[in-house]
């Protein structure tokens, strides 16, 4: 079967994965909704969701299903093209950097060898981190369009944090990158799974940056300024309803789903069971046993947000600046300077 | 036609039509938002020479960064396009005149640095796109004028402290 050259066989394995990737990211965020209802429920001894279904297990659909049914409102002033692109843009940036994480190792089915990861290209942190930046503009996008000088004002701040905060990112990730040598996420989870530490124990201070800066770049408290809901006056998102102000809260959520992953990938040895040897086991039983260990440090990592968003109170703007620039990026370039000379004291 | 040669049409056409709307379009924030689409075309060229790390890299940089802060300027600004004063028929002349010269002495350049007769263009096997190679060049062949560069940013990151703090 060749049209145009191209190996089909291929491009539909490709896509197949793609819709399972996107379908379960979108199904984990609705419900880490629920989830985090829960946890600040408990957090404050209360019961929380607990009328829809079983537990109030059905709750995220009631709550899907009314943004949906809701009343859509475009504003006249606003500009009509570019309010409907923000969200758009913000669900497409937080969903795309899905692509490059390795979701397990690879799995044998109907003799197709396939590796569990849509694209494994050699670039794949700084692909994350670009698609990262673009998420910048569908908050500035959406804030400029709504036409309300106070969108306006809070798309400015949500986007200076933003900017301010992917720097002391960067310079977190290239510590780590010198340690590793390569900036493919399979490779170094690989290096990983065949070492005997996980990164965490070469990089602590990295992570600690790249934990807080991820933090701030999904505008989780105590860095959510972006949304402040009471005082200062919400946020971008002001003139929006119905699912576009949807597609803006989930858009959050899949982004905190897709830092865990990353954090995980990087730090803490992704689709690695520690104590396990994967060799013991078939292939197959052996990668779906991978699957299910990186999604349990993702769902600890959403529960440590979580955690934090309801035991700390939001950042002053002032404070929120002045521990991006005076305290996280000296820190990072510190680590930067250390890592470099442990690495040539090793050489 | 091959397939490399359908996606570098299609990219090719993509850039040169978003370059245009960038130049026809009356609001400069959707200037801006064209020019975002430009740099991702060219980044898609960048991907086509096989060179994964500078199509990122232009992302990052061009479309994430700089854009940005244009965007920045162009909201907090708060330009229209009907306030905007029009300029005179001779200054878009002179415009026009002196875009196009430099775009002469450009071309010219380019023909005169490299003989580009009878080579061919490396689709998806070149390597010094990729981040090893480049890497290397950077820091042996070129070192000297990359840390000029880098010290000129740095000159200019201490101006603009400087002028932030007055």
């Amino acid at each position: 079967m060749t049209i145009l050259a191209l190996d089909w066989g291929f491009i539909i394995e490709k896509l197949i994965m793609i819709a399972i990737v996107v379908f379960a990211s979108l199904g984990i965020a609705l419900y880490t909704t629920f989830g985090e209802r829960k946890v600040a429920a408990i957090l404050q001894d209360r019961p929380g969701p607990s009328r829809a279904g079983p537990f109030g297990l059905l709750q995220p659909l009631a709550d899907g299903l009314k943004l949906i049914m809701k009343e859509e409102i475009i504003p006249n002033a606003a500009n009509k093209w570019l309010f409907i692109l923000g969200p758009g843009l913000a669900m497409t940036a937080s969903l795309m950097s899905c692509a490059v994480i390795p979701w397990g190792s690879a799995v044998d089915v109907f003799g197709r060898h396939v590796e569990l990861q849509i694209a494994d290209v050699n670039i794949g942190i700084l692909y994350v981190f670009a698609v990262v930046s673009m998420g910048v503009y569908g908050i500035m996008i959406g804030g400029w369009a709504s036409n309300n000088k106070f969108s306006l004002m809070s798309a400015l701040r949500a986007a200076s944090q933003a900017i301010s905060y992917e720097l002391a990112m960067g310079l977190a990730l290239i510590a780590l990158l010198m340690t590793t040598g390569t900036l493919s996420l399979k490779t170094i989870v690989e290096q990983q799974v065949q070492g005997h530490w996980w990164n965490i124990v070469y990089q602590p201070l990295g992570f600690l940056i790249f934990f807080i800066t991820a933090m701030a770049e999904c505008n989780r408290t105590p860095f959510d300024l972006p949304e402040a809901e009471n005082e200062l006056n919400f946020g971008y998102h002001q003139e929006y309803s119905s699912m576009k102000l949807g597609f803006y809260l989930f858009a959050e959520y899949i982004n905190m789903i897709m830092s865990s992953a990353i954090m995980a990938c990087m730090y803490f040895g992704g689709y690695d069971l520690p104590f396990f040897n994967e060799a013991s086991v078939a292939p197959n039983i052996a990668a779906l046993i991978g699957v299910g260990t990186l999604l349990i440090k993702i769902v600890l990592f959403i529960f440590l947000f979580m955690w934090i968003r309801w035991t700390i109170p939001r950042f002053r703007y002032d404070q929120l600046m002045g521990l991006g620039w005076k305290t996280l990026i000296p820190l990072a370039l510190f680590n930067m300077l250390l890592t470099g000379a442990v690495i040539l004291a090793k050489l | 036609m091959s397939t490399l040669e359908i996606l570098f049409y299609a990219l090719s056409a993509f850039a040169v039509i978003s370059a245009v709307m960038v130049l026809i379009s009356k609001n400069p924030i959707h200037s801006v938002l064209w020019l975002i689409l430009v740099f991702f075309a060219i980044s898609g060229h960048y991907i086509l020479l096989n060179a994964q790390f500078l199509a990122i890299v232009n992302i990052i940089v061009y479309a994430g960064a700089i854009m940005v802060l244009f965007l920045f300027v162009i909201m907090l600004m708060n330009v229209q396009s009907d306030n905007e004063p029009q300029k005179k028929l001779f200054t878009k002349f002179i415009g026009v005149l002196s875009g196009g010269s430099l775009l002469t002495l450009l071309i010219a350049l380019v023909k005169q640095t490299v003989q580009l007769e009878g080579k061919e263009v490396m689709m998806k096997e070149g390597t010094i796109g990729l981040i090893h190679p480049l890497g290397k060049a950077l820091f042996s062949d070129y070192v000297v004028p990359f840390e000029i560069s880098s010290v000129l940013f740095l000159s200019a990151m201490v101006g603009a402290v400087i002028i932030g703090k007055k």
